[in-house]
């Protein structure tokens, strides 16, 4: 299959380029950026005037829901999902039923995301045994199986042994520990950030030393062991003050943030939002406006939808009970494009922390335009205005605290490894006129 | 989200959730209201038929007494139908959901629902379910907000003080776990007072009060001084087991209310308290039964405001 998407505006994140020209895509790999050779002959040929290509999207947590939550979601609905949102390349947190924390399972999920030849599922081990924080799992064997970090997804370590042992045991590996820093007692019970908001609302409260207690611990046994430590949805300036110190020092840490953080403070839980309840919680707009600074100097790595597709019955219940996380994978572009675009940032800047940034966290050689590398690709069209609603979303998860906003920036093709596995041809015109005030 | 969920289309109240983004002129309007009905409290034969054949459901899922005998006295008063569900007691232990025990009930043809539940934030959700020709009304929910206490504190504090925009009013006591606080505090600051203190140690307040427009005061003798009104509040026994606190007789030396650390307040300042009462833990016998006391004028007055709210919302249409 040869296929040359023609005349579309390519941008390479990591390259710095950023030109109008064509893509030749043969076997499966980038044959040809910017000039058609003439001895190319397409099967298919894809009209991207006026749209970006751009390499496919990397997110570093997507939920699949599988093993274990299929009522929820499915691999195939979220991978699909994903594809419509331009992401070709995704890891997943092993916080499945039962966690991922043999090799069986691993395998079993890589081979039925292979065959469903969607996205590119790339799991995240689980760090300890059942994730219950006490035995390590056989990492290295798990690394063979296919899991590219490992990570007690929102499960803490509550013993600070066992998580120095893991980070020395995953450094003999040369393999990258996933840590979402929250101290468990100070987050025991908690579901909203320590302001203004839950003081009101009262809601139990997670302070914001939950986060920099548990940061500082991380950052001291990356320095004693060695260990290469990514540090997951940060929500907290001072938690990123200290990152930013500690790359300042030299130290192998990366982080990331959702788009949630990046958008949304305490003040959007509102009235109860049970689509605003998230781990970890919303923070100040302090904390907010911090992290859309340090995306944007790239002490953030990585931008991500940390998408949990929760089902109604769980979304319905008071504010406390309900299971935290939002749905997201289709809203990761528009939602970085309008940050981006909020913080009048070029497209070639832009996209950074949702292609190059996470693909150098995984250390994976995805998430840019390359000749010869495999053919993922995300042509999207800049400038098309959507309102997200649940009819809008492919995936099974509607809980999103982004329904009713109208954002820019639509897929209209992704392909991996060369093939098309989203196409949306018809162009969606704006609902300014139909939607409610 | 963003539409305050108490008011229907004509701004009018269509629920009683909350006290917080209510207007100060329909709060003034409940108190008036309230003002009628205490004199039909007062005849010989008190009822009215305001109500009459309305269903109103009193949902406790958490344990009361006063509250929800005040409801129903109030609901009978208009001459409603009171159907009195404890539910921790039914449908939850058989694994019932929430909005199933709501919607089944909503079958039953209910016109208004009193909802109590331990959990911040479940009247709203309620709220939000139900269709628009049911009213709930919070009857407390988790540490959120208990409205009707808070306006009948207010039209307590109106009866013996006249007016709001001249008190200094002193909130003493476990803020942090208490939805009479808060509203008490929405309610305050909305009718105008000019200043709200709140005295406590640092373990039983929230994080962050500043927006809420209090001052926030850790010695009792200093955050009472020359205050109008004092409001102690309940002090559970449970805080004692966690680390909040470290015993009742400290908390009691420190932040129990006593003649000699009431004479701090003005000389004429009334004390109120939202019951049920620790005697000897939070508030001293002596003070509790004294001249200043207007606790139990709270609850005669809870009645008239309860059957106010009931009478202003069945006349509201969503």
């Amino acid at each position: 299959m040869k296929i040359q998407i023609k005349q579309g505006r390519i941008i390479d994140p990591q390259s710095g380029f950023d030109q109008v020209g064509d893509l030749c895509i043969a076997a499966g790999k980038v044959l040809a950026i910017g000039e058609t050779p003439e001895s190319f002959h397409p099967n298919k040929v894809i009209d991207a005037k006026g749209l970006v290509v751009c390499p496919g999207l990397v997110d570093l947590a997507v939920r699949l829901r599988e093993p274990g939550n299929e009522y929820r979601a499915t691999l195939e609905s979220e991978l699909l999902a994903a594809c419509a949102g331009g992401i070709t390349s995704l890891s997943c947190p092993p916080d499945t039923e039962p966690p991922l924390d043999e090799t069986g399972l691993v395998e079993m999920l890589k081979f039925r995301a292979k065959n469903l030849n969607l996205a590119k599922v790339y799991p995240i081990g689980a760090l300890t045994q059942k994730l219950a924080g006490e035995r390590l799992t056989e990492m290295a064997e798990l690394r063979d199986a296919g899991c590219v970090g490992f990570s007690q997804a929102d499960a803490a370590i509550t013993d600070t042994h066992v998580l120095m042992r893991a980070l020395e045991y995953a450094a003999t590996f040369d393999m990258t520990v996933w840590l979402r820093p929250q101290d468990a007692c100070l987050a025991r019970g908690g579901v909203a950030h320590d302001g203004v908001v839950a003081a009101r609302l009262g809601l139990p409260a997670i302070p914001p030393t939950a986060e920099t207690i548990a940061v500082m611990t991380a950052l001291l046994l990356v320095r004693d062991t060695g260990a290469r430590v990514h540090l997951c949805r940060l929500s907290s300036a001072a938690a990123i003050d200290m990152v930013r110190q500690a790359k300042a020092q030299g130290l192998p840490v990366s982080c990331d943030v959702s788009t949630q953080h990046l958008h949304l403070s305490e003040m959007d839980i509102g009235y109860f939002d049970p689509n605003c309840h998230l781990i970890p919680p919303l923070r100040s707009l302090r904390d907010r406006d911090a992290i859309r600074l340090a995306l944007a100097e790239g002490v953030i790595d990585a931008l991500c939808s940390d998408h949990t597709p929760v089902d109604d019955d769980t979304k319905q219940l008071p504010f406390g009970e309900t299971e935290p996380g939002a749905a997201g994978v289709e809203l990761l572009l528009p939602l970085n494009l309008k940050w981006a675009e909020e913080q009048a940032l070029t497209l070639v800047e832009a996209l950074a922390p949702i292609t190059c940034g996470p693909a150098r966290v995984l250390g994976l050689d995805v998430g840019r335009i390359a000749l010869g590398l495999a053919a993922d690709i995300c042509v999207f069209d800049p400038d098309a205005w959507w309102r997200i609603e649940s009819g809008a979303l492919k995936s099974l998860g509607k809980n999103s605290p982004f329904m009713g906003y109208e954002v820019r920036g639509k897929v209209r093709y992704t392909l991996v490894d060369g093939q098309l596995v989203f196409e949306q041809s018809e162009v969606s015109t704006p609902a300014y006129n139909t939607h409610k005030s | 989200m963003g539409a305050n969920p108490q008011l229907n289309a004509q701004g009018e109240l269509q629920h009683l959730l909350t006290i917080e983004g209510l207007p100060r002129s329909l709060l003034i309007h409940i108190l008036d209201t309230a003002e009628g009905f205490v004199a039909v409290n007062q005849q010989e034969v008190r009822k009215v038929p305001l109500l009459r054949g309305k269903a109103i459901f009193n949902l406790f899922f958490e344990p009361s007494t006063r509250t929800r005998t005040t409801f129903e006295i109030a609901a009978k008063r208009l001459s409603a139908d009171v159907i009195n569900l404890n539910i921790s007691a039914s449908s939850q232990s058989k694994g019932e959901t929430l909005l199933d025990t709501v919607d089944n009930l909503a079958a039953m043809q209910a016109d208004m629902f009193v909802v109590r539940h331990a959990q911040s934030g479940a009247a709203h959700m309620i709220a939000r379910h139900v269709a628009p020709h049911i009213h709930v009304v919070n009857a407390g929910d988790g540490r959120h907000a208990h409205p009707t206490q808070g306006l009948l504190d207010m039209f307590t504090i109106r009866k013996y003080k006249g007016e709001f925009h001249n008190l200094r009013v002193a909130i003493v006591g476990d803020v942090l776990h208490s939805r009479v606080a808060r509203s008490q505090i929405h309610a305050l600051t909305t009718l105008g007072v000019p200043e709200v203190r709140v005295i406590a140690p640092k373990t039983l307040l929230p994080g962050d009060m500043r927006q809420m427009g209090v001052q926030v005061y850790h010695d009792l003798a200093a955050g009472l001084h020359d205050v109008d009104v004092v409001i102690i509040l309940r002090l559970q026994n449970e805080r004692m087991r966690g680390a909040r606190l470290p015993s009742s007789q400290e908390y009691f030396k420190y932040y129990g209310l006593t003649a000699e650390k009431l004479a701090h307040a003005k000389a004429d300042a009334i004390v109120m308290h939202p019951g049920p009462m620790n005697r000897g833990v939070e508030i001293d016998s002596a003070v509790a039964d004294g001249k200043q006391s207007v606790i139990l004028p709270q609850v005669t007055f809870g009645i008239a405001v309860r059957m106010a709210v009931m009478s202003i919302l069945a006349g509201n249409q969503g």
